[in-house]
């Protein structure tokens, strides 16, 4: 029971439960069980998305620019669709997930080949994947009716009482909870960012592993934009605009630490679920929507403080050099 | 026992090559400048107006002033992602003065006192907690923004006193801008503090090694502190020039200026990890990131595509002496 209490996830958890049941004193109907699987459904993007930004942070890296992959695949993604309705929706998700790999894959290039710190070039990159979004859409948007109605209802589809955006969400965590605690790139990776010069004398190749964990949240970022674009039914330029920091807030909130080393996929999805389920409530318990913002900088402040307890080591890792080269 | 005596005598600088000027990271931003400066001059019969010219200026200035700041905190090894919702909440309060019919001193106060303690809130957090700046500040960003957002919502604040006007609109003399001044002023001082004081080279010994610091009786978590309260001073200051340009606040104003800062800095020859860069370098940054914007503005090109310039211009930039090392190394290996 001791070893239990332990872990940072049950006391999420536990926190969680506890926002779960304060929410349902002012508002009866949010513990209903058809309700928790609405947030659920709510949250699955911030899910997928907390889970590809993990794998980085986990690193000692960090990929500030999720968001703005999101925003150009799922451009990319919806224009293709608005042009060629007859693409089936697998082959778009393949595409998005592809266009996704290629950013990813770009950021990962620069940080192992060239060694940039991850946190300058995904900064650049921020700008510029949101900048060429403008540039192949031309500033337009991409509206329902351009749509094909099967790239709109594909994940709102009820598949066994959960929409296919769910299972996808769920599919994502299960995937990443195999690679991450039954594979030896999920080792690797945990590996790296507690030490990374004693990664190298343990034969682990650093900078590839780094380049695969930004293929990996270059390939969340694509997959998320087709399910943001076709969820929200809207593409543009503004699309998750400085969503990324969320994104970030979601995996501080679930205990993983941005000096690396520390994190686990259960604490990744339940950071996104307590934000998911602010969000949701905010409305349900007449808050007006203008405090989230203040109530999520205070749960990453409280979060940081509290984890920081546990820890008990330096931070600024991030932006210290990785000693193996 | 090495073989090697102690030497008699440390100099205070070590001696510095002409050619080490040239290849420096300043003489490659002076470079690029002048080509941007040409290209811009070629591009648009408009460029070199000096009413145009003085008017590139306000590109940079108020997000100039808070990356002089934000280069000492990142040469110290930390970084303040919060100065854009620190500019937010500053000009938020300013806004409540005002509608309490608070005249122009009282503003610029309340504006330079709310940038202060915001930056010495997020110093508390960091020195006194031990916790890592970069989260503490995604944190503090998201709450003082917030903040911002509790009290306006979808409004906004406007009705600033005349006389307020100056700070972000006047001219101290022809074409030069009140904002180019000041920030000139500051750049002058900021390179004092970093390259002529013993406090300058703290803060490179600390970025360099805050625990070798420690152990020579530097006060690191002191330090790191006061460049806090720098970086929300100079935030509150660029909130006074925002505000008192455009006259109005809403929650969103300054969005997106963290970015910027830190490009800013970065670009200037800063290091992201900690322990080496120069002022110089940052107002060359700050100049050039200013060009770049006019420039493609006079030429139509949208903000949008303006940033893809900026963001190519800070990998390459970053990437450019990395690559030819290689280069050079590879031929010579």
């Amino acid at each position: 029971m001791k070893n239990f209490l332990k872990y940072r996830e049950i006391w999420l958890l536990a926190g969680i439960v506890v926002l779960i049941g304060l929410i349902s004193t002012r508002f009866p109907g949010f513990a209903d069980l058809a309700n928790l699987r609405q947030v659920f459904n709510d949250t699955s993007i911030l899910m997928i998305l907390a889970l590809g930004q993990m794998v980085v942070i986990l690193t000692r890296s960090i990929d500030l620019s999720m968001a703005s992959n999101l925003c150009f695949t799922g451009m990319v993604v919806a224009m293709l669709n608005a042009a060629h309705p007859a693409i089936p929706i697998p082959v778009l998700i393949a595409i998005a997930l592809f266009v996704g790999l290629v950013l990813g894959a770009i950021n990962g290039f620069l940080v192992w080949r060239l060694n940039i710190p991850s946190i300058v070039v995904t900064l650049g990159t921020l700008t510029i994947y949101r900048g060429a979004t403008f540039v192949v859409s031309g500033g337009a948007w991409v509206n329902a009716d351009q749509m094909s109605p099967g790239f709109i209802n594909f994940q709102r589809a009820a598949f066994l009482g959960l929409p296919v955006l769910s299972w996808i969400a769920l599919a994502v965590i299960a995937l990443f909870f195999l690679v991450m605690t039954r594979t030896a790139i999920g080792r690797s990776i945990h590996a790296i960012g507690v030490n990374p010069t004693a990664s190298v004398y343990a034969g682990i190749d650093v900078g590839r592993t780094k380049f695969i964990v930004f293929c990996i949240s270059g390939m969340i970022g694509g997959l998320a934009g087709y399910l943001w674009v076709s969820r929200y039914v809207i593409a543009s330029v503004e699309v998750a605009n400085g969503y990324e920091l969320n994104i970030i807030a979601a995996c501080v909130i679930g205990g993983i630490s941005i000096a690396g080393g520390i994190g686990s996929v259960g604490g990744a999805v339940l950071g996104a679920l307590f934000l998911g389920i602010i969000s949701n409530a905010l409305p349900v318990i007449n808050i007006s929507p203008f405090w989230q913002m203040a109530i999520s900088g205070s749960a990453i402040i409280l979060a940081v403080v509290l984890n920081a307890r546990g820890e008990r080591r330096q931070g600024r890792i991030i932006l210290r050099k990785a000693e193996a080269a | 026992m090495s073989d090697t005596p102690a030497p008699r005598h440390i100099p205070d600088r070590l001696d510095k090559p002409l050619s080490s000027a040239i290849f420096s990271w300043e003489a490659l931003l002076v470079v690029i400048a002048v080509l941007i400066f040409a290209v811009n001059s070629f591009a648009s019969p408009y460029f070199l107006d000096p009413w145009s010219l003085s008017d590139l200026t306000f590109n940079f200035t108020e997000k100039g002033l808070i990356a002089l700041a934000m280069a000492l905190l990142i040469i110290s090894g930390e970084i303040d992602l919060s100065v854009a919702a620190i500019v937010a909440l500053a000009s938020t309060m300013m806004g409540m003065a005002v509608q309490a019919g608070a005249g122009t001193p009282v503003l610029v106060l309340i504006g330079i006192v709310v940038g202060l303690g915001c930056g010495a809130f997020n110093g508390l957090l960091v020195t006194r907690l031990g916790l890592p700046s970069i989260v503490v500040t995604i944190g503090t960003m998201s709450l003082f923004r917030g903040i911002a957002f509790i009290i306006l919502g979808d409004q906004a604040y406007k009705g600033y006193p005349e006389s307020f006007a100056f700070f972000g609109q006047g001219y101290v003399w022809w074409v030069f801008s009140f904002e180019l001044a000041l920030f000139l002023v500051a750049a002058l001082i900021y390179w004092f503090v970093l390259h002529r004081t013993s406090f300058g080279r703290k803060v490179f010994a600390i970025g360099n090694n805050p625990v070798a610091c420690q152990f020579s009786g530097v006060r690191v978590g002191r330090i790191k502190f006061i460049l806090f309260c720098l970086t929300g001073l100079m935030s509150g200051i660029a909130s006074v020039l925002i505000t008192s340009r455009l006259g109005s606040t809403r929650p969103s104003i300054a969005q997106g200026y963290e970015l910027e800062a830190i490009t800013m800095v970065v670009l200037g020859g800063v290091s992201i990890l900690g322990g080496a860069g120069s002022i110089l370098g940052v107002v060359l940054a700050a100049f050039i990131m200013g060009l770049v914007t006019f420039g493609l503005g006079l030429l139509n090109v949208p903000g949008i595509v303006m940033s893809i310039f900026i963001g190519l211009l800070l990998i390459i930039v970053i990437a450019l002496p990395i690559v030819w090392r290689r280069l050079r190394e590879g031929r010579f290996a």
